[in-house]
């Protein structure tokens, strides 16, 4: 079993990114269950999204307390939460790269990578919705989804232009990943 | 064919392929994507019905009684508040015996103001005469709808049915779900003759007064169709597996329970849960085992007395209370076995998950050690320390 959560605030895109990630292990032939947790109702208060993945259809319903992976969307979360509460010994943190915000210490072979992903959203979709280049460079560092599993869930959640920006996005977190390593 | 999709989604999906008529629901909170869905396939043409956008969920009620009383299958959906201020209209389409569909999201109840998922809603209405059948995945709240119509539209029932399924976890949870083909369906939910109807060529009443010298037969009736209707639904989930391949009972499901000597009972997606902690309790050496009830009302009392006839220990998991006395359903599952030979030595009744408290593996297991230790109304993972404040 694999659990991933995302760290986001409402309006952010937090459950496509759920979603989108879902359905590339679903096109693996997993059985994903993803899912959001809600703060205060309203835009821009902090919430989660979350996934977990198994060989198997996922029974359990709880929430995510000691991931695989973090992706957190907006780094300044990380002043007043604990975004890595309970990150496995050997997890990965995707975090979306923030000016003025601190990136804490890892411990052992934890793994952390700060994607410029909002610039790169900015190039390509025109508006700082970093999520598809976050996934993209989920795929790089995890090496847990392909990057043509990623575009296809893309490509059938996007059509016309949004598909295209997306895709580029998505393409570009993933080789800024893979020309770090 | 197995499809990616959002609990309310594929819910509105199965609707549109039952056919109804007439949806009709208010769109504002409390609500889902269940209906914005549906009025977005009215609107396509995907669907041809008529889709009535009302002022409040008292009428979105109204507005499905006038349409089913018209002869027309009718669906609605809503939740919580929106579920209470429909109640009254709730009665009265039980009692003048309307087979409607409902899917209702279970969430909290207000104050304070909570949006998150626990069973008060449907739990609170359990009186009102429907039919109220609980989901523990997407899977299950999809394929529960093409029998509710079937068991609703059934010429010895002709009783509405509320579908529950728990909002956010599966309303909002997206998963794996095989999505049937309109033929399939088409099968099994032929299309709805009513026995009579509003009709200006031939009029008729519905729902007239009806003085003491009638009033206690309606009421008698209904309590004698659910009788039926224990009856009517494991055979109807039989024939829903002829022609899906899926297998359900209709009133309760157990879960390991061929040797266990503790048993959970519980309702909705808390189940799912609940099996994981119990396979890890297993594997422990512990034999415990769950008895999921499926079909909360009419409450299947025999059922349910020979799946826990010989289990020793019982803990009855209620996501909703009865504020004063014991949980609803706990207090229940405890008249199933009062005057009988047999039965469990103790039964224990726990508060988990309300107004969407996380419940967890931990959650389940802390359940575990105080079965036989506490009888009423244990409350799991409540915080202590927010009940100590003094605002004197």
């Amino acid at each position: 079993m694999r659990e991933i959560r995302i760290h986001a605030r409402a309006g952010q895109g937090a459950i496509t990114t759920a979603s989108l990630l879902g359905h590339t292990y679903f096109h693996k032939g997993m059985y994903p269950y993803a899912f959001p947790h809600f703060g205060a109702a309203r835009m821009g208060a902090p919430m989660n999204a979350f996934v977990r993945v198994d060989d198997r259809p996922v029974r359990l319903r709880s929430q995510i307390y000691a991931p695989d992976y973090v992706i957190v969307v907006d780094a300044t979360l990380m002043r007043g939460f604990n975004c890595f509460s309970g990150l496995k010994e050997d997890g990965i943190a995707i975090i979306s790269q923030r000016e003025g915000v601190e990136i804490p210490k890892f411990k052992g072979k934890q793994k952390a990578y700060v994607v410029p992903a909002n610039e790169i959203a900015m190039k390509h979709i025109g508006r700082p919705l970093g999520n598809t280049a976050l996934l993209g460079a989920y795929a790089a560092a995890t090496k847990d989804i392909g990057l043509d599993n990623l575009l296809e869930a893309i490509k059938n959640r996007f059509s016309g232009k949004a598909q295209e920006a997306n895709i580029k996005a998505a393409t570009e977190g993933y080789e800024f990943i893979n020309k770090l390593k | 064919m197995k499809e990616f999709q959002e609990g309310s989604l594929a819910v509105a999906e199965i609707v549109r392929m039952c056919k109804p008529g007439v949806v009709s629901a208010y769109p504002i909170t409390p609500q889902t994507h269940i209906v914005e869905e549906l009025a977005q396939m009215v609107a396509n043409g995907d669907l041809k019905a008529q889709c009535i956008n009302v002022e409040s969920e008292h009428s979105a009620a109204s507005a499905v009684f006038g349409a089913s009383a018209a002869g027309v299958r009718s669906y609605t959906a809503t939740s919580s508040q929106g579920l209470f201020y429909m109640a009254e209209v709730l009665f009265n389409i039980a009692g003048v015996r309307l087979p409607i569909v409902m899917t209702c999201a279970n969430r909290a109840i207000s104050a304070p103001i909570n949006i998150w998922n626990d069973q008060q809603d449907a739990v609170s209405l359990r009186d009102c005469g429907w039919v109220q059948v609980y989901a523990e995945d997407v899977q299950e709240a999809v394929d529960l709808h093409m029998i509710a119509y079937r068991l609703a539209e059934d010429k010895n029932i002709m009783l509405p049915v509320m579908v529950n399924m728990d909002g956010f976890v599966l309303t909002h949870g997206i998963e794996t779900v095989d999505m049937p083909s309109q033929e399939q369906v088409d099968k099994y939910l032929p299309s709805y003759t009513p026995l009579y109807k509003l009709d200006i060529k031939n009029p008729m009443t519905i729902g007239p007064l009806v003085d003491p010298d009638y009033y206690m037969e309606t009421r008698y009736a209904i309590q004698e169709t659910h009788k039926s209707v224990l009856g009517m639904l494991p055979k109807l989930t039989e024939e829903f597996s002829k022609v899906f391949g899926r297998t359900y009972n209709g009133l309760v499901e157990g879960y390991r329970l061929d040797d266990a000597e503790k048993a959970f009972v519980a309702m909705g997606s808390v189940c799912g849960t609940t099996k994981e902690a119990i396979d890890s309790m297993r594997k422990k050496g512990k034999k415990v085992g769950l008895l999921k009830i499926s079909c909360y009302r009419p409450f299947p009392h025999q059922a349910i007395y020979e799946a826990l006839k010989n289990v020793k220990k019982v803990a009855v998991l209620d996501r909703a209370l009865s504020l004063g006395s014991y949980a609803p359903l706990a207090s229940e599952i405890k008249s199933v076995f009062f005057g009988k030979k047999k039965g469990p030595q103790t039964i224990s009744s726990f508060i988990v998950g309300l107004g969407g408290r996380d419940i967890t593996v931990h959650s389940i297991e802390e359940a575990y050690k105080l079965i036989g230790k506490k009888e009423t109304c244990e409350f799991i993972d409540l915080k202590p320390e927010l009940l100590k404040e003094n605002y004197a």
